[in-house]
């Protein structure tokens, strides 16, 4: 497996595990402590735990709506305002959460070359 | 350069983390809100209404059955846990709107949204809303028992919000971004307040205090009559009132304060108010004594109403709940059934108070002085610094207007004497009614009842009907509270109040039904002043013709009659248009829209334009008569629409008709083709930004959510007619909140519906779910068990089971 691999399936999982006692920022708790130990290059040091926490939270939410018929997603998509469109919603809930997880790893790659 | 990166991803990392975790204006903390596993997702799923549960306080099992209508019906063992069971169940399904009302009625609100509540929290806090939430709990904590069922409600609430995790707390706390407090029964107080505040608190005293300066008493009074000639009473003007061995306090000889003011509190929607009618066996189709009761109210999602059932071995009662009180507020039981509709009459007055000196610790009353009392009133802000207001109680109650609140004269300073002070066990009327048995028991369950007064409809198995307008009246002089009193003239205090047995009622009166419509509760010959600015004068007389237009009447009769659109108001002005306005000057545009209008049947349906055009043009109708009342830097309130009407019908050539701001003299007529021009200018302006002007689209019906009416969360353009003055009292956003009809057959047979649902989740199919149904007419027939057991009707079962970890 390389380092790429490794280190999304890291973010993923620790991600995972720390939802359960954990507030929403421990994506960003997960993604700083893998870049941390598993520390990657140029833009992959933000996309990686990007990507891995996109999917993450598009999942979940996924999962969760799809059982309601995304009765709430659709409103909250109408609030928000994103046209009513849950997919739309789906996609901004994985890039905020992305977004927190990849600026994050950027500062664990910071700390790791630090020491 | 290591470090330069470094702070620069750390300034990053810290920054996305501020941004994504804080309410930055009205857009929530956006990472703490769409994060799927404390965030809105979580709200995103369907209703949990099965399985086991142990819980604290519980001495025996509860069963919960939900029908397909997410209706619980509870059964539990003992009426401590019923209603132990009945908070629990409701913070389960409205735990949100029955927090945020409570922090509304407690003047609160600043807590939860910011510094743009302040002059609301400020309003309620003066009127004394949580000072009477206190009057009405030492007046409770006299009764044990009530009591104690208030703690168990209590305790069940606060049992549901500790099982939550905050990725559970409701949808609208993590837009607004805070969390529940912990239930108490204080807040079902004050949940009582913001009833009697929507429903009691309505009044006109110090704009026709201004009136009166400026017009003089003989233009008030042809102006502001106290009775009509068509007033057809709730309580049937053949009623006998010998009975009454007691007579009107007698009017003093004083003097008025004239003072003028020159801006006063926003008032409770003029429309609040209901309709609720029994008739007799002998008036039945089928023999069995019906009852129906729908309530007017701002509409608001989540709804005002939730319906249970809620059931002992011992009683067992169904229908529309308060969420915050306990009990069933409009419904039946096995023998009999009840609804109110409100009976408010003046009971809130003004007081001038002269005080001492600057320091107010001391204000004239008779020949000496008398102490106030100060109340600091702290409100909190989210985000801002805590505002204190000191509000000064005198022996009539709080100084509401002062040199600090809404009044510029440091020399007028009102107080207010009003009922909703007063403290009174209301709660108790509304259990005793859950288990009552027949007309004793509705009796007895009404007698301690204090405000806001009301209607009590009542109708039993056994064949009574009755209505009792209920509450404590004090016996006023005539004119007693009309205009601004001497706060200084013991002369001038509300005397005693009328004895309970001596309110207005009617039992089993020969018509063979009871009714009201929150008109006149009886006519000149009851001996007390009745006197409110307020009564309905178009609804009561639809329903009562209505009864007295054939002999029996069905089920399907009542629910025709509360979807009833007949316009009353409209009939009886624009025939008398349509004969005497000249048309000759209406342009070809103007003639078609007038043609439209004068072939109207009166009935303000939906696929009509009339409606339309009456809704547009009668305002404007209405404004130019009374063009004498717009005056600046004066509170003024014009005369009442059926005056109005009398007033242009019979008096069309009346010094009122006339248009100050022209040099012409106008009369009735010159008004009606005046405002019709304008009308039609509106009409076609709203055509040609919108297309048709169908009543459904132009009136625009709408339930709102109950937080600043969210549009995502609401609904619009209802298909649902009528207007404030119809039965079907459906304003644009005003009208009936719950409709209920009641056949009392063995067992029962009832039908009901609201503009809402029984979930408070947005998220929830069942949040709205009724609202189709509602807005068309149609009913639920209610699943109302006869025992423990589940029926067809039943599609999921909870049960509460005592928790042995103390």
């Amino acid at each position: 497996m390389n380092r790429n691999s490794i280190n999304f399936l890291s973010t993923f999982l620790l991600a995972l595990s720390f939802s359960f006692f954990l507030p929403w920022w421990s994506v960003m708790v997960a993604a700083l402590i893998t870049a941390a130990f598993v520390p990657l290059k140029k833009a992959a040091v933000f996309f990686v735990p990007f990507f891995a926490i996109l999917i993450f939270w598009i999942g979940y939410s996924f999962i969760l709506g799809n059982a309601n018929d995304f009765v709430l997603a659709k409103k909250i998509a109408n609030l928000l305002p994103l046209g009513g469109s849950h997919y739309a919603l789906l996609l901004v809930t994985g890039v905020i959460g992305g977004l927190a997880a990849g600026v994050a790893a950027i500062l664990g790659k910071q700390l790791k070359s630090l020491a | 350069m290591k470090y330069l990166k470094l702070f620069s991803s750390l300034a990053l990392t810290l920054a996305v983390f501020y941004v994504l975790n804080t309410k930055l204006g009205s857009i929530p903390p956006i990472g703490k809100f769409l994060n799927p596993y404390t965030g809105i997702w979580q709200n995103d799923t369907p209703e949990n209404i099965s399985g086991q549960l142990a819980l604290n306080g519980f001495t025996a099992p509860v069963t919960i059955h939900y029908d397909d209508l997410l209706i619980p019906h509870i059964f539990a063992q003992n009426d401590s846990d019923l209603y132990r069971a009945q908070g629990y169940v409701t913070a389960k399904h409205r735990l949100w709107q029955l927090e945020f009302q409570t922090y509304a009625a407690a003047g609160r609100l600043s807590e939860i949204v910011g510094e743009g509540a302040i002059t609301y929290d400020r309003q309620q806090r003066r009127l004394g809303m949580v000072y009477g939430a206190e009057q009405a709990l030492e007046k409770m904590k006299d009764d044990e028992e009530t009591l104690s069922y208030l703690k168990a409600y209590s305790d069940g609430v606060n049992a549901y919000i500790n099982s939550l995790e905050s990725g559970q707390y409701p949808v609208e706390y993590k837009l607004l971004d805070y969390n529940p407090e912990p239930w108490t029964i204080k807040k079902t107080a004050l949940l009582l307040m913001y009833m009697t505040k929507t429903l009691a608190s309505r009044e006109h005293d110090l704009e026709y205090t201004n009136a009166l300066r400026i017009f003089g008493e003989e233009t008030f009074n042809k102006l502001y009559p106290e009775f009509f000639d068509i007033v057809d009473p709730v309580i049937p003007k053949e009623t006998d009132w010998s009975f009454i061995k007691a007579a009107q306090t007698a009017r003093p000889l004083s003097e008025l304060p004239l003072d003028t003011i020159a801006e006063t509190l926003p008032k409770p929607n003029a429309n609040n108010g209901s309709n609720n009618w029994a008739i007799s066996g002998e008036k039945s189709a089928t023999g069995n004594p019906m009852l129906a009761n729908d309530p007017h109210l701002t509409l608001n999602l989540p709804s005002i109403w939730y319906v249970m059932q809620l059931s002992t071995p011992q009683h067992s009662a169904m229908g529309a709940t308060l969420p915050g009180a306990l009990g069933i507020i409009s419904g039946f039981n096995k023998h009999i059934a009840w609804g109110e509709t409100n009976a408010t009459r003046d009971l809130l007055d003004w007081y001038k108070i002269e005080f001492k000196d600057k320091e107010r610790k001391q204000y004239k009353y008779g020949d000496g002085w008398r102490n106030t009392t100060f109340r600091v009133e702290e409100i909190k802000v989210k985000h801002g610094e805590t505002v204190k207001d000191t509000v000064i109680y005198t022996h009539h109650g709080p100084v509401v207007y002062d040199h600090n609140f809404k009044d510029d004269n440091p020399l007028s300073d009102y107080a207010m004497k009003w009922i909703g002070l007063e403290g009174g066990n209301n709660q108790r009327t509304f259990l005793a009614l859950n288990r009552g048995k027949n007309y004793d028991d509705y009796l007895n369950a009404i007698k301690p009842y204090v405000a806001p007064a009301q209607n009590f409809v009542f109708a039993s198995n056994e064949g009574d009907i009755a209505l009792w307008i209920q509450g404590k009246f004090p016996n006023k002089w005539e004119g007693q509270g009309k205009f601004l009193m001497d706060g200084s003239n013991p002369d001038h205090d509300w005397p005693e109040f009328i004895p309970q047995e001596f309110n207005a009622h009617t039992k089993n009166p020969e018509r063979g039904f009871v009714s009201s419509a929150n008109q006149h509760p009886v006519d000149q010959q009851y001996p007390f002043y009745v006197f409110n600015d307020g009564y309905d004068t178009y609804r009561s007389r639809v329903i009562n013709d209505f009864f007295r237009s054939k002999d029996k009447f069905s089920v399907e009769d009542l629910k025709g009659l509360q979807n009833n659109t007949f316009n009353l108001k409209a009939s009886e002005l624009l025939p008398y248009i349509f004969q005497t306005m000249d048309t000759s000057t209406l342009t070809e545009e103007e003639r078609s829209i007038y043609n439209e209008i004068k072939s109207w049947d009166f009935y303000s349906d939906i696929d009509k334009v009339a409606p339309s055009i009456w809704s547009v043009w009668w305002p404007k109708i209405y404004a130019k008569v009374w063009d004498e009342f717009d005056q600046e830097d004066v509170a003024l309130d014009p005369p009442f629409v059926y005056q109005t009407i009398y007033m242009l019908t019979k008096n069309p050539n009346d010094e009122f008709m006339d248009i100050k701001a022209t040099p012409e003299t106008e009369n009735a007529q010159d008004l009606f083709l005046i405002t019709f021009k304008e009308a039609v200018q509106d009409l076609l302006k709203w055509k040609s930004d919108n297309g048709e002007y169908n009543y459904q689209k132009f009136k625009g019906t709408y339930v709102g959510h109950l937080l600043q009416g969210l549009p995502a969360f609401s609904r619009f353009e209802l298909p649902i007619g009528g207007d404030g003055n119809t039965v079907n009292a459906m304003s644009k956003n005003h009208g009936p909140s719950w409709r209920m009809v009641v056949e009392l057959s063995n067992p029962p047979v009832a039908y009901g519906i609201y503009p809402g649902g029984q979930s408070g989740n947005p998220g929830s199919k069942y949040y709205d779910n009724f609202i189709d149904d509602w807005a068309i007419g149609n009913y639920h027939k209610l699943n109302f068990l006869q025992s423990e057991e589940a029926n067809e009707g039943i599609i999921a079962t909870q049960t509460i089971k005592p928790s042995t970890n103390e």
